[in-house]
């Protein structure tokens, strides 16, 4: 088995800041990676390094393509790592208006990832939006409504679905219970950690929220002014942190 | 099935001025299947620090522990998450779970992650809620609605759904009346006869030397403090 993500050594300069320093590491299928720290951090940096959105100053994220097997995405032709971003990735923004097209009905926010894959036929594009707002929990009677008419939460579990609907393998998020009340995002995480399990997605999780990355990640890196300080199992890092800012970011946290 | 060797630990408390506190050397213990062995030892003794060492919740700071093939301390995260989903069980004290999950899927999930089918996930998470004696008008509701006690069973429940070949039981039977005491008791002897190594904390005497094998006296590995 070869891991999904193999990144080496990514590093990026705002000037003669420091957005994220040298960091690697493997991904596998299957796996959900968090990663948390402070604002400033690096962590939001990072991600939109290893997803393209952002031209790293160095470093390599090897993607395991299914066609040619591992291929460089930062040196990638550009036309080549969009279609990878329409089929093989996802990227699940913190606010929805960014990850949705808001004129556009809800049916349509879903069916346009498909078409931009291929898709032709209006009665399966149709049929297969309906099923994906369904496994969302938005009713089907909704599915003409622009996104500008549902609530933020709805919003977000929108974007999800039109992220999804093209069987992704890979999905970046990028603090996705970020702006929702408690009740929602309960709803929200219950739904992501359903879908992770069925469709076997690997996932890639910025959140300072340590909550959310217990119980969705699998494994945690914690990240520090652009340098990753301490990575391990998930619940081995929260109970037993090693590195000193971990044990203050830890021991910050309210109880409720 | 389970093999401890020479294990130490120590905390480093870098926000108060980096202290270290050695609190283990040299904890050496092997439990073979079918068979059960208690942890005892004064409170802060270490039981619950080597149990979660076993698990890789702590991070050990030198030896081995070898469950099966696999070496817990030496382990990348991915061999612990999938010795955990087909290997280790582990019943903690505490049940933490995702808020508004149903009790029946909660003790399902183990189950579904090795590939369950479904139905006969939630037939055997049924089974097992109705033998530890949860209402059924309760399966549908989120276990964090629920009494320590349930909860502590919803615990059990989960931790026995999946036929784990070593498990960890830390205090199985603390806050249960008898019949469900008795209940986990059967669960546990069950598990032993089926060939599953089991490490437990018990502080209840008499459950201890009704399903343990041997005691291992913790005290013995723990490091003075200084």
């Amino acid at each position: 088995m070869t891991p999904l993500l193999q990144v080496n050594g990514i590093t990026k300069r705002y000037g003669a800041r420091v957005g994220c320093a040298d960091v690697s590491f493997d991904l596998w299928p299957g796996e959900v990676m968090g990663i948390v720290g402070e604002s400033g951090s690096g962590k939001s940096t990072l991600l939109n390094c290893l997803a393209g959105h952002l031209d790293p100053d160095a470093g390599e994220v090897l993607f395991d393509t299914r066609a040619e097997g591992p291929k460089d995405t930062v040196t990638m032709a550009e036309p080549e790592r969009r279609m990878l971003s329409r089929t093989d990735w996802a990227f699940v923004h913190q606010n929805p208006r960014d990850g949705l097209r808001m004129g556009v009905s809800a049916g349509g926010n879903v069916g346009e990832r498909l078409m931009a894959v291929g898709a032709r036929n209006y009665g399966e594009i149709r049929g297969n939006a309906l099923d994906w707002l369904g496994r969302v929990e938005i009713a089907g009677d909704r599915v003409d409504d622009r996104p500008s008419a549902f609530s933020g939460g709805m919003q977000q579990r929108l974007q999800i679905a039109r992220n999804l609907v093209t069987g992704p393998r890979l999905v970046f998020m990028d603090e996705p219970t970020g702006g929702l009340d408690v009740s929602v995002q309960a709803r929200l995480l219950d739904l992501l950690r359903g879908l992770v399990r069925e469709l076997g997605l690997s996932a890639i999780i910025v959140t300072h929220d340590l909550a959310v990355v217990r119980l969705l990640a699998d494994r945690l890196m914690v990240m520090k002014s652009g340098h990753v300080v301490e990575q391990g199992l998930t619940d081995q890092v929260l109970d037993d942190p090693q590195h000193g800012y971990t044990q203050l970011l830890v021991s910050s946290v309210l109880q409720v | 099935m389970i093999r401890i060797e020479n294990v130490s630990k120590s905390f480093t408390l870098h926000n108060q001025g980096g202290a270290v506190i050695p609190v283990m050397a040299g904890a050496t213990l092997a439990v073979a299947a079918g068979e059960c062995v208690a942890l005892t030892g004064v409170s802060g003794a270490g039981k619950s620090t080597l149990m979660r060492m076993i698990y890789g919740n702590y991070l050990a700071a030198g030896g081995r522990i070898l469950i099966g093939d696999v070496d817990v301390v030496a382990a990348e995260p991915r061999e612990i998450i999938e010795l955990r989903r087909t290997t280790l069980g582990y019943v903690s004290q505490f049940l933490r779970v995702v808020p508004r999950v149903p009790a029946l899927d909660v003790v399902a999930e183990p189950l579904l992650r090795v590939g369950t089918p479904a139905d006969e996930a939630r037939d055997r998470a049924a089974a097992l809620l109705t033998r530890l004696r949860i209402p059924e008008t309760l399966w549908q509701l989120s276990p964090l609605t629920f009494s320590g006690g349930e909860q502590q069973r919803v615990n059990i429940a989960r931790g026995f759904a999946h036929a784990y070949p070593a498990l960890l039981l830390d205090e199985p039977t603390a806050s249960l009346d008898g019949a469900n005491r008795e209940t986990v008791l059967d669960l546990i002897d069950e598990a032993k006869a089926r060939g599953a190594a089991i490490i437990g904390i018990f502080h209840d005497a008499a459950a201890r030397d009704r399903v343990c094998d041997r005691v291992i006296d913790v005290s013995r590995f723990a490091v003075a403090a200084a």
